[in-house]
């Protein structure tokens, strides 16, 4: 099997798993118990905490907050940035197109009770420009959310530069950047972020767990009333076990992320050389600024979903952002967001790749998708018609 | 536990009447590239017998299984039978459909029905 969907989620990491189970046997105390094994669980919640914060560069232990994962992380943050906004009178709030749902979603409840949304373009290499985030800012915008890299087609946006942009407009600038944690280098000092989400998942940590990171003296709301546990920004009893395999994870892909990145980015660019052959395909998203592991390619004249079921017979696993794979009728909200047009959205592929894959493997892939494509073309009513020249090709 | 049953699976990867009928004699093209999913059914029909169907499909593995299922339950039989042939006779013969698969079985159906119709526009020309 060759699993090519690590941004999906990735496999947990074995010094992960093991510090995971070990807690759970060993440092099963409540954090907020005096006793010896509630305190032996503290420390290592604090522990974990300590990791993170030297993960992202932050200042404060007191920055991190350990939600659910990357969902809960940006609910908050934009919940809270949405609330402090109102009480000033802000009720404007600048993002993307192509945001991940948790954003998107969250945004439109968000209009609904009267803020409103200006989503930027995100243009054809999925590639957002500091400039225009400049001119979208308003005397009465609360909130920047952009996200650190796309979920789909990984392209890796100038957060720095529109960070700083944030900064001298003094407009609040949230990142999603659960697909950049441990995967590219992230400096929340050095990149002018004010909040941060992440999720463990993505980067060989359990899932369920994730963190906000908020700078200091920013004001965060809860969307979990209860103990005072995280400062008493989010209730609940930690989830101590998932928290420890966060920081065990984030600290192996931190110190070995230059090396990784670098392996991969090269098996990244083989397979995109080797899919670019397959006529009428075209990469989504920028090549350069991109994520070291993914591979988002549309091919013309199939659909996505008998794609990825005829890869999976040969063992491989990946994703679509065809309708069908989503449930809905539409294609990936990313692939429009870059113009591309649904007859050929449906016919998207991603495969999000790591270290380890071997040579032998990226090869096996091209070869694979190769096959499948022809064979889906040969009995596809469009492709006959592209091809007799009855319909002009897209791509 | 799969997405798809195990007679849609087979029907997926091995679908059943493959491909054009030069000759054809109703012809019937149904869905569309934006919605993910187009159906072309060639039907080829002597004495009020289909003698012979095939298909060409774009779409999700639903759609390639319910279009393989249709042309194999219409083969070989009467127009007041094929006439018949309803959407949800496709789902059970393929063992369920998820739900939101279902509209697959849908378009199978209407498009069998659309090349009847061509067919029937043909004979009325001739005559």
């Amino acid at each position: 099997m060759i699993y090519a969907d690590n941004a999906a989620t990735t496999r947990m990491s074995d010094a992960a798993i093991e510090a995971m189970t070990a807690c759970m046997k060993e440092t099963y105390g409540n954090p907020s118990s005096l006793y010896g094994i509630g305190q032996k669980a503290k420390e290592a919640l604090e522990g974990a905490r300590d990791e993170v914060v030297k993960a992202i560069g932050a200042e404060d232990y007191r920055e991190i907050i350990f939600t659910s994962g990357g969902s809960e992380a940006d609910n908050q943050a934009i919940r809270s940035a949405a609330e402090f906004g109102k009480q000033a009178g802000k009720m404007h709030i600048i993002s993307t197109a192509f945001e991940h749902h948790a954003v998107l979603h969250t945004l439109k409840k968000l209009e609904k009770e009267g803020f409103e949304v200006t989503l930027l373009d995100v243009h054809e290499n999925g590639l957002i420009r500091p400039e225009e985030v400049e001119s979208a800012i308003r005397p009465d915008t609360c909130l920047v959310t952009i996200m650190y890299a796309n979920n789909e087609i990984g392209t890796i946006q100038p957060i720095r530069e529109i960070g700083a942009i944030c900064r001298a407009k003094n407009v609040l600038f949230h990142t999603d950047a659960v697909q950049a944690i441990g995967h590219i280098n992230v400096n929340v000092k050095e990149d002018n972020i004010d909040m941060l989400s992440a999720s463990a998942h993505k980067f060989h940590g359990p899932k369920g767990t994730g963190f906000l990171y908020v700078k200091k003296g920013i004001k965060i709301t809860n969307l979990i009333e209860g103990g005072a546990q995280e400062r008493g920004k989010r209730a609940g009893t930690e989830n101590v076990p998932g928290i420890v395999a966060t920081g065990v994870a984030l600290k192996e892909a931190i110190d070995n992320l230059e090396k990784n990145a670098e392996i991969t980015q090269k098996k990244r660019d083989r397979l995109i050389a080797g899919l670019k052959e397959i006529p009428h395909s075209a990469i989504n998203g920028d090549e350069n600024s991109r994520l070291p592991g993914n591979v988002n390619f549309c091919f013309e004249g199939i659909e996505g979903e008998s794609l990825l079921l005829l890869l999976d017979d040969k063992g491989i696993q990946a994703s679509s952002g065809s309708a069908c794979t989503s449930g809905s009728l539409d294609p990936s909200h990313v692939l429009l967001a870059i113009g591309r047009v649904h007859d050929v959205a449906h016919g998207s592929l991603r495969l999000s790749i790591n270290e380890e894959i071997t040579d032998e493997e990226v090869e096996y892939i091209i070869k694979s998708v190769k096959e499948v494509v022809e064979y889906l073309r040969s009995f596809s009513p469009i492709w006959r018609d592209l091809v007799a020249g009855k319909k002009e090709f897209i791509l | 536990m799969s997405l798809y049953s195990e007679k849609v699976m087979d029907h997926f990867r091995n679908p059943r009447n493959v491909g054009v009928i030069e000759d054809a004699n109703g012809i019937g093209e149904v869905g569309n590239a934006k919605c993910g999913d187009i159906m072309k059914m060639y039907l080829k029909i002597e004495n009020d017998i289909v003698v012979d169907v095939k298909f060409e499909t774009f779409g999700c593995g639903s759609a390639i299984a319910s279009s393989s299922m249709a042309t194999e339950m219409i083969k070989g039989k009467p127009l007041s039978e094929v006439r018949e042939l309803t959407n949800k006779a496709v789902a059970e013969a393929l063992d369920g459909l998820p739900d939101y698969k279902m509209h697959c079985s849908v378009l199978a159906e209407e498009a069998i029905k659309s090349a009847l119709e061509d067919y029937e526009r043909r004979k009325s020309e001739q005559a």
